[in-house]
């Protein structure tokens, strides 16, 4: 793997958060999920969202993505606020999500689901592509050229020409890793990106999103249970419990937060599992 | 010009309403199917005009009607099992597209089977009723359309109180709501599917014999289904209360436009009338008048 | 391939050395149906083949292959196909009488660039939504078609019987009158817009269709532009379904009325789809064939079997039956249609040919 980080395509800002979130209220259904969240993202870290079943993580990143639209609050992208987050600019706007589900496109090939990321700087129309000339051809070069370059850093270049659909489950969780990045996203979001791996799957998982931050210095925001790769893994942890952001800070502080401990461990909520086993309550990380 | 003839507009708005309540009737059929298993049942018109050939063709063989009805109902709820546990269940994991294409098949099969045994010819379904021209308040209304009208809406008010009070009724909304809840709850899915079926089985012959009774029993039937399309469009899918509004002002639109546009154009537009209304619809309210917000969930 | 070595064997035989077939070229299958359709199959068949058969297949085929792009690629279910050969083979018709001196390859691309202008207007209130709005529409589109064009006698030029008739087929001064040059008329005109599709398919607008249909959430969140993907499928789609139509009428037929294009056509390219296998260019040939043969297949069989008893109208039902039967059994059993199969047995065939010319080798000493 290469330790010469390229630049991103779009420069960072030099000051600035890339993400900022002010006062985010989210309720639907008679469920008021989320209270009052502030969170800031500076360039170039992983942040990680944590808490206990139900603490509005995934809604949070539904926010942030736009596929939720909050009932107060601005989200701040690129120094731009919205009250709605234009999904389908996402691409545009320079942010790239996972999905909890794996949203791979089973009837594409690897390297074609991954190729599909680079679709934003698709300028080309439907007669260039058919002849293969112009734009086309330098697009999909490019496109080619970029996929090669994010399989080869995940490893992929055996299965790329097999169908998405017949992949592993942890192959699938790292092909949408590299779709999402190919396309060299400033933001990142993760939606729980090392669900249902094994122990050393999220070893090697957490291994790739660092050094695709390292690389490509992509700013990674990421929603997750496992909080011991979690801690070991992000710069900054904010900790959700019941639609509220209870911690705020850097593994070390957050892990020993009373308030932290409490939410996973003491007061018991209804309707919690108990989802954290003993051996990675953060009381055990030394961080 | 001549002066607004008022009391004949309420006549074709009435007969529109009257014929309205029979399309929410097969309407709420395909609601209840939707909504517990997502599945749109195409077979729901092949199932009408399974129901009413049975019916006619055993009242035509000297089967006294309180027998064949019985009969009819029986061979139906086991249509509607035999569907369930032979198409969906293998299917139960397939997109909606699948399972929506499995029903068209399946719809051509009920049809070709339900001629092939009881024919094709016109049949006339006597129900008993008689069709006379009934007066209120200076205004014609049918006395058929009026019982037709009556008895659907006798089934939607008794499958609107099953829903509610029932035991079963209730693990069908459950179903309808949240399937992994349910399962989790302990309700048994396949039974709710079933009992699902055979519910939208008897739809299918109640529906089927007053269709009958007003077009006669014919291959054309199971085209009726296809009006129930722009209902759920108006009503929303997964709604029984916009089965039965869209239903009604599917109904009463179709006529309206037939009388009063129809001559401007040649006539025969109640062919697609209702069709194009929906489309409208469409461009401004997508979800349908009581249908869930279409939320967007990763 | 080792003969030389075989010699001083035991084992004399002369031993035959393959082309090495285990390794099939993806265009192997396409070149050698355009050799068979174009060099050996107006050699061979009857007059009778290429009216009742050859041309209704390949007008079917071409259908089959613009419904399986917009449905089988693209995800979006569409039940108005026939309308859109009938738009399609009526606009051709009207282009070609009333525009004097109009070539008539001119007159079958506007025919469907019509179709394409109907399709999108009935498609574009559907195509924001998912579910089953679009089939509610192209359901609108098939009714309201149907019926304007029985209606309105212009669009027959007023004929008195609504049926009218197609005109020659002439291009750049060669008419294709006889029956094998209407067949290589068609066969023509299906794999230039096979070719066009199938190289689509494999470009990216392509594969945003296949993105929307698998998960159009995932594709508005990487940048595909879903609705102008999904209309550009539609128009497509609409376009060679139109030309198809055009086929139907000035080739097969010979005919143009509406009476044709009703729904259970609609159904029938659906069906083709279904069964020859979804998303899959060989699918949308491999269906048709299966459909146009059936009926023809059947009534034999049911005459053989039944005797007089299974006249037509006993053939129409069977016919719904078994079709119906079938549509069930592939959706359960085999969802990717007959391609599967062919695809199946194409494995097999290689595995067999690739052990032939291996084995030798291995019964060296």
């Amino acid at each position: 793997m290469s330790s010469v980080p390229s630049t991103p395509e779009r420069p960072l800002q030099a000051a600035g958060p890339v993400l900022e979130l002010q006062g985010i209220d989210l309720s639907f259904g008679g469920i008021h999920a989320l209270h009052g969240i502030d969170l800031s993202v500076a360039a170039g870290e992983i942040r990680a969202i944590i808490g206990p079943n139900g603490a509005g993580k995934s809604s949070l990143v539904n926010v942030i993505s736009g596929l939720y639209r909050p009932s107060r609050g601005q989200v701040w992208l690129g120094g731009q606020p919205y009250a709605h987050v234009p999904t389908a600019r996402l691409a545009q706007l320079g942010v790239a999500r996972t999905f909890q589900n794996l949203a791979l496109f089973r009837g594409l090939s690897v390297r074609d689901n991954i190729a599909l990321g680079r679709v934003e700087h698709t300028r080309s129309t439907v007669a260039e592509q058919l002849l293969g000339i112009g734009r086309a051809r330098r697009e999909w070069v490019d496109a080619r050229e970029r996929a090669a370059e994010v399989i080869d850093f995940f490893g992929l270049g055996e299965i790329q020409q097999r169908l998405a659909g017949t992949l592993s489950y942890g192959q699938q969780k790292r092909v949408e890793l590299a779709r999402a990045l190919v396309a060299r996203p400033q933001l990142l979001l993760l939606d729980e990106p090392l669900a249902g791996m094994t122990v050393s799957e999220k070893g090697h998982m957490a291994q790739l999103i660092r050094a695709a931050r390292d690389r490509w210095g992509t700013t990674i925001v990421l929603i997750e249970h496992d909080i011991g790769i979690v801690l070991g893994l992000s710069d900054r942890v904010a900790v959700l419990d019941y639609g509220r952001k209870i911690a705020d800070g850097t593994p070390a502080e957050v892990s020993a937060d009373p308030a932290v401990i409490d939410a996973y461990l003491g007061v018991a909520h209804e309707g919690d599992e108990p989802d954290v086993p003993a051996s990675e309550l953060p009381l055990a990380e030394a961080a | 010009m001549e002066a607004f003839d008022f009391s004949f507009f309420v006549e074709v708005l009435i007969g529109g309403l009257l014929s309205g309540v029979m399309y929410s009737l097969v309407a709420i059929g395909f609601v209840l199917i939707y909504k517990t298993s997502g599945v749109l049942n195409f077979a729901q018109g092949a199932q009408l005009l399974f129901a009413a050939l049975t019916f006619v063709s055993l009242t035509e063989r000297g089967v006294p009607i309180v027998l064949a009805l019985l009969i009819t109902f029986v061979v139906m709820l086991l249509l509607g099992l035999l569907i369930e546990r032979a198409v969906l269940r293998p299917l139960v994991n397939q997109p909606p597209i699948t399972l929506f294409m499995a029903t068209l098949g399946l719809s051509y099969v009920i049809e070709g089977v339900a001629q092939l045994l009881w024919g094709t010819q016109v049949h006339e379904l006597k129900l008993g009723i008689a069709d006379e021209p009934l007066e209120f308040a200076g205004v014609l209304v049918s006395s058929f359309d009026l019982f037709a009208a009556g008895t659907a809406a006798v089934m939607v008010a008794l499958l609107s109180a099953f829903f509610r009070y029932t035991h079963i009724g209730l693990g069908f909304r459950a179903v309808a709501d949240d399937t992994f809840a349910a399962l989790a709850v302990g309700l048994r899915l396949p039974r709710i599917w079933a009992a699902v079926w055979a519910a939208a089985g008897v739809i299918a012959l109640v529906a089927g014999l007053l269709w009958g009774a007003r077009l006669g029993v014919q291959f054309s039937l199971s085209l009726v289904v296809l009006k129930a399309l722009p209902v759920l469009v108006l009503g929303g899918f997964d709604s029984i209360l916009g089965a039965i509004v869209g239903g009604l002002i599917v109904g009463a639109l179709e006529k309206l436009a037939e009388v009063y546009l129809g001559p401007f154009v040649g006539g025969g537009i109640e062919g697609w009338f209702a069709y194009v209304a929906a489309l409208a619809f469409l461009l401004v309210k997508p979800g349908g008048l009581f249908g869930q917000r279409l939320v967007e969930r990763a | 391939m080792n003969t030389a070595v075989t010699s001083s064997t035991t084992v004399s035989r002369r031993l035959v050395t393959l082309p090495d077939l285990s390794r099939w070229p993806v265009w192997g299958t396409p070149l050698a149906g355009l050799i068979v359709a174009y060099g050996l199959v107006p050699w061979l068949a009857s007059d009778y083949w290429f009216d009742a058969i050859l041309t209704p297949f390949l007008a079917l085929s071409l259908a089959a292959v613009g419904l399986n792009l917009l449905t089988g690629y693209a995800g979006q279910l569409s039940l108005g196909s026939a309308a859109f050969m009938a738009v399609g083979a009526f606009a051709a018709y009207n282009f070609n009488l009333r525009v004097p001196g109009l070539p008539l390859l001119v007159s079958v691309v506007l025919a469907g660039l019509v179709a394409t202008l109907v399709g999108v207007a009935f498609g574009l209130p559907s195509l924001r939504l998912r579910g089953f709005y679009l089939a509610v529409s192209t359901l609108a589109a098939q009714f309201f078609v149907q019926w304007a064009l029985t209606k309105f006698g212009w669009f027959s030029n007023d004929n008195a019987s609504g049926v009218i008739d197609a005109p020659r087929l002439v291009v750049a001064g060669l008419a294709f009158d006889t029956p094998v040059l209407r067949y290589v008329f068609a066969l023509s005109i299906v794999s230039v817009l096979t070719a066009l599709v199938w190289r689509l398919v494999h470009t990216p607008t392509g594969h945003h269709f296949i993105a929307i249909r698998d998960n159009e959430l995932a594709a508005r969140v990487t940048g595909v532009p879903v609705l102008r993907t999904k209309l550009l499928a539609f128009a497509i789609s609409s376009f060679v379904i139109g030309v198809a139509g055009v086929l139907w009428g000035f080739v097969y037929l010979r005919t143009v009325e509406p009476a044709g294009f009703n729904l259970d056509r609609s159904f029938q390219i659906l069906f083709i789809i279904i069964i020859g296998g979804l998303a899959t260019i060989r699918g949308a040939f491999l269906g048709a064939a299966l459909i146009v043969v059936f009926p023809l297949l059947l009534s034999r069989l049911g005459q053989f079997l039944f005797g007089a008893w299974f006249d037509s109208g006993v053939l129409d039902l069977s016919q719904r039956i078994v079709l119906g039967l079938a549509i069930v059994g592939f959706l359960i059993a085999e969802p990717q249609g007959l391609v599967a199969l062919w695809t199946r047995i194409q494995a097999r065939i290689q595995r067999l040919l690739a052990r032939r010319t291996q084995a030798p080798a291995r019964a060296l000493p």
